[in-house]
């Protein structure tokens, strides 16, 4: 047997971020007490490189290394920097809510940045085993993340229930892998496909593709496995709320496109059913348990189930249309939920979360800009046009009915009008609830630079947004 | 040209908002009336530089917006458009002179809010793209559903809701059907739309998702339910943007995409839609009579005033049947209906804009709209008294008004089809009479009722120009209706005659 020397130029983008992030954990030892300034800003700086490097060296390509595990190509380099950018905008929201609660420990981005390199693998993964090893990595990360203020009992509790059913999901995923590992003898996506085509084996690669399906359902959230969302989003500190609300839902689709789409594609009509009702059933639950929350936290966590309902339309489309809308989707709710936790994060100090939905109140009298950028979320998460929701749901949409899905279609639009109420009671707190007594809000420059920045992007996206649709496309068509 | 309508007011909108930070109110307010002004004088490029006597798109813009999706970025417009737009225009100017002093919390928001709404509903009518129009006809619900919960009344945030989740519900359905369009033509185009053979049976389903869409805008019974309560709870600014323009949205999308697109289904369905024309001309114009609340009033007679177009609008199959005529301006009755009913839209948005408007009056002096807290204002406002008499008759279509006009040509029409239809209809314009001038008698005529009515003042040179400006207005359409029905008569006969020829 001879050895290759893999080609590591391939992966230098996920080289250079776990260098960055050993870099991270030695400066952080020796730069105690300077409020870890250091580590955050090398993280920053790391993660914007990333964003550069992942283009630069993957944008156009295909191929495969080490061994045929891992791929470099259009649609991991998409991922790659919508996970970096996004980790950016949460990173720059959480500094100033650690600091004012005396959190801020260089550990919470460093692990935040192992999180990032785990779902850049997993968005590279050209194998079962890269998948998981990507996986875990990430659910590592946000089990400690969860957890991270130790003494919060609420914190400490949502960890435990997150760890708990993760590990579960990750086992049944497991399970599922050494099924589809029995019937195709290997590895690697590409060989499965080929195997998944071919007809033969049927019986137990259905088995595996269940159980697979299963655990992608778990790391999305989706209906009937999205029991941990609302407890997770709720306890855990906001920032760590908008980190796993964001770029692990962009490396959940990785995580489907990777197994479902490039592996058992073939295997489409057989789970297209099972994604239906992960659908229907996610938009329902989602949808309808998000109108009675009155802690903004654990709405927007059932707003998230309902979401990724939306997500799925895209998937059960099965054509190379309906995975880029859904990869659409995600990129553009990542963008919004973070923006949405960034208000969330402004509004709290210390001592006061404001996570009540009621703690909107006045806002447009306490500051009329972030009001505007708290409207235009709200109206994008409903899917009114102008913003970029409106795009992401247009998309999935038009890709259910290409294929001649109309009833779903309908169902889903249906939903969204339901969903829309609880949307619209927050801009109702906002604008419509009158508080002359709020203090003017106080957060730092940085802060606000990057909220107006991401209010004004999904603006932006809203009315030119050929450029990521057309990106997204091409990610899809290879 | 079409761009600078639809983008001036946006821009001038956002710069009233940044003006707003810093000054208090004054630069606002001026920036707002000039950009207002300066929308309405372009505006009025398009109907001098109009070609009359073609139906086809004019002023047409077409860029690439969407190339993934062969999305376009098309506007132009037609007879039937064109006039809707100037109406548009127009009445913003009056709301944001009629919103000067009386605003007092956040004017500058109020002001940005209706300058944004201006441009995006200009948008509605000049979009020839599906994705365009669905795009700027659900944007329009965004300022609206600030305003009515910003500056409403004590009830506004239920009202406010409730309008948006109600139109809402229509506008997805459309969504739908919009892209089951696109997958059947494999277009956006709304032109491209037109003239698909579609089978009977996906024409009913298209056509029964547009009717949500358009019939809650419109509002048709039975889901005209928001309609009252967000006229009810809205300023004076925002009622009148509604009735004079938001539900002529509705009416319009009619023209646009049910009968063109869906010709068989319209047919098919034409007595469905004629029945709860019907039921909104009658049922509605009842239940107008007993209001206490002159806003509330006003908003049934409004529901009832659109009865007449949508009834115009679908009467034309019956009046087809009968006369076999679309061509000429006096044979073609079915030719006649559509133009009633087009009149009927833009006079009422005259004649409503101006009765909310004089609500609007009355409730700045006395902060009531109950019609008991009122009688003998006429005593203490001559001049406002004669315009609420004025705008009053012209609801009741007085001949010499713009209310006379549509009103008469859609019965007229009708005649030629349905003898019931055209009774039952003209019925209405007995209970028109019956509430309106019921109202004008209680709360303008009879003795000074209590001392808040004493204290009254009359017009001031603000209201005066506004009321004025309306008054002008339906006078002009009233007396002299051809150079509006010039402008739309080829556009309406073109589209009869896809009506009636595509199945």
């Amino acid at each position: 047997m001879t050895f290759e020397m893999p080609d590591f130029s391939l992966a230098l983008p996920e080289i250079w971020v776990l260098s960055m992030a050993c870099l991270v954990l030695v400066v952080d030892l020796f730069a105690k007490g300077r409020e870890s300034a250091l580590a955050f800003h090398l993280v920053q700086f790391t993660l914007l490189t990333t964003v550069w490097l992942s283009i630069e060296t993957q944008w156009g390509l295909k191929a495969t290394t080490f061994s045929g595990t891992y791929v470099a190509d259009k649609f991991a380099c998409l991922l790659k920097v919508a996970i970096c950018v996004l980790s950016f905008l949460v990173f720059a929201y959480s500094r100033d809510y650690l600091r004012k609660r005396e959190l801020l420990r260089g550990d919470f981005f460093l692990l935040g940045l192992l999180g990032v390199l785990g779902m850049m693998i997993m968005a590279s993964a050209h194998s079962l085993l890269t998948v998981y090893l990507g996986l875990e990595l990430v659910e590592l990360c946000l089990f400690a993340m969860v957890a991270y203020d130790r003494e919060n009992r609420v914190s400490s509790e949502a960890a435990m229930k997150y760890f708990v059913l993760a590990a579960l999901s990750s086992g049944m995923l497991l399970y599922g892998m050494s099924m589809v590992y029995g019937a195709a003898q290997s590895l690697d996506l590409a060989q499965i496909a080929a195997i998944a085509a071919n007809g033969e084996s049927g019986l137990l690669l259905a088995f595996g593709l269940t159980f697979i399906l299963v655990g992608v359902a778990f790391k999305f959230g989706a209906v009937p496995f999205h029991m941990w969302i609302p407890d997770v989003y709720q306890g855990a500190l906001t920032p760590v709320t908008v980190y796993v609300g964001t770029a692990p839902k962009i490396a959940a689709v990785a995580l489907f496109v990777r197994l479902l789409v490039d592996g058992l594609g073939a295997l489409h009509d057989q789970w297209q059913v099972m994604a239906t009702i992960i659908a229907v059933g996610s938009l329902a639950v989602g949808n309808l348990f998000a109108l009675v929350q009155t802690n903004i936290k654990r709405m927007l966590g059932y707003s998230t189930i309902a979401h990724v309902g939306f997500l799925f339309l895209g998937f059960i489309a099965g054509t190379e249309e309906g995975y880029s809308a859904a990869l659409f989707y995600a990129i553009t709710y990542g963008l919004m939920a973070a923006g949405a936790f960034g208000v969330v994060i402004l509004l709290s100090r210390r001592g006061f979360e404001a996570d009540l939905i009621e703690d909107m109140k006045g806002l447009n009298d306490r500051h009329s800009g972030f009001a505007v950028v708290m409207l235009i979320l709200m109206f994008s998460l409903t899917g009114v046009p102008g913003t970029v929701g409106f795009y992401a749901k247009w998309l999935v949409l038009k890709s259910v009915i290409d294929v001649n899905m109309v009833w779903l279609a309908v169902v889903a639009v249906i939903f969204a009008v339901i969903g829309a109420f609880y949307y619209l009671r927050v801009i109702r707190m906002v604008y419509f609830d009158r508080r002359t007594d709020g203090e003017p809000l106080e957060a730092p420059a940085g802060l606000r630079v990057v909220l107006a920045g991401n209010g004004l992007a999904v603006l932006a996206l809203g009315i030119f947004p050929d450029s990521l649709i057309t990106a997204c496309k091409a990610a899809l068509a290879g | 040209m079409l761009s600078l309508l639809i983008w001036l007011p946006i821009l001038g909108g956002t710069l009233v908002l940044a003006a707003g930070g810093r000054s208090q109110g004054a630069t606002a307010r001026w920036l707002a009336l000039g950009t207002g002004g300066v929308v309405f004088l372009l505006s009025s490029v398009l109907y001098f530089g109009f070609e009359i006597g073609t139906s086809a798109m004019q002023f047409e813009e077409r860029l690439a917006w969407i190339p993934a999706f062969e999305v376009y970025y098309y506007l132009g417009v037609d007879g039937i458009s064109m006039p809707l737009i100037l109406l548009t225009t127009f009445a913003t100017v009056l709301v944001i002179i009629a919103g000067w002093e009386v605003i007092q919390y956040k004017q500058t928001q109020y002001l940005a809010a209706f300058l944004i709404m201006e441009g995006l509903m200009v948008g509605v009518f000049s979009a020839l793209d599906a994705i365009l129009f669905y795009v700027f006809w659900e944007a329009m619900l965004v300022p609206m559903f600030l305003i009515i919960g910003i500056w409403g009344g004590p009830n506004r945030i239920y009202a406010t809701i409730k309008f948006f989740l109600y139109t809402f519900m229509g506008s997805v359905l459309m969504l739908v059907a919009l892209i089951y369009l696109r997958y059947q033509t494999d277009s956006f185009g709304i032109l491209d739309f037109h003239g698909t053979a579609l089978a009977l049976s996906q024409q009913i389903l298209i056509f029964l998702a547009f009717l949500v869409a358009f019939a809650v805008k419109v509002p048709m019974w039975p889901v005209h339910t928001w309609l009252p309560d967000a006229h009810v709870e809205a300023p004076t600014g925002g009622s009148v943007i509604l009735a004079a323009i938001m539900l002529k949205i509705g009416a319009y999308g009619f023209l646009r995409f049910s009968l063109p697109i869906t010709p068989a289904a319209s047919i098919e369905l034409a007595w469905l839609l004629i029945a709860l024309s019907l039921i909104a001309v009658v049922y509605i114009g009842l239940v107008a009579i007993v209001q206490e609340d002159m806003k509330k009033l006003i908003a049934y007679s409004s529901v009832a005033h659109m009865g007449f177009v949508t009834l115009g609008f679908f009467a034309i199959f019956d009046i087809f049947a009968h006369t076999g005529a679309t061509e000429g301006s006096g044979g073609g009755g079915a030719v006649m209906a559509l133009e009633g009913g087009l009149v009927q839209m833009i006079s009422h948005g005259f004649v409503s804009a101006a009765l909310f408007l004089c609500v609007g009056v009355l409730y700045d002096r006395v902060h009531s709209r109950l019609i008991k807290d009122y009688g003998g204002v006429a005593n203490r406002m001559p001049i406002f008294a004669a315009f609420f008499v004025l705008f009053a008759m012209a609801n009741v279509g007085l001949p010499g008004t713009s209310g006379f006009v549509g009103e008469f040509m859609v019965i007229l029409a009708s005649f030629q089809g349905n003898f019931w239809y055209a009774a039952l209809a003209a019925l209405t314009l007995i209970l028109g009479a019956a509430y309106t001038l019921w109202l004008i008698k209680r709360v303008v005529y009879g003795e000074v009722a209590n001392a808040q009515v004493a204290a009254l003042t009359d017009l001031n040179a603000r209201e005066f120009i506004v009321l004025g400006a309306l008054a002008g207005a339906v006078l002009l359409l009233g007396i002299w209706p051809a150079p509006l029905i010039e402008v739309m008569e080829p556009s309406l006969q073109h589209l009869l005659q896809q009506v009636i020829t595509t199945p």
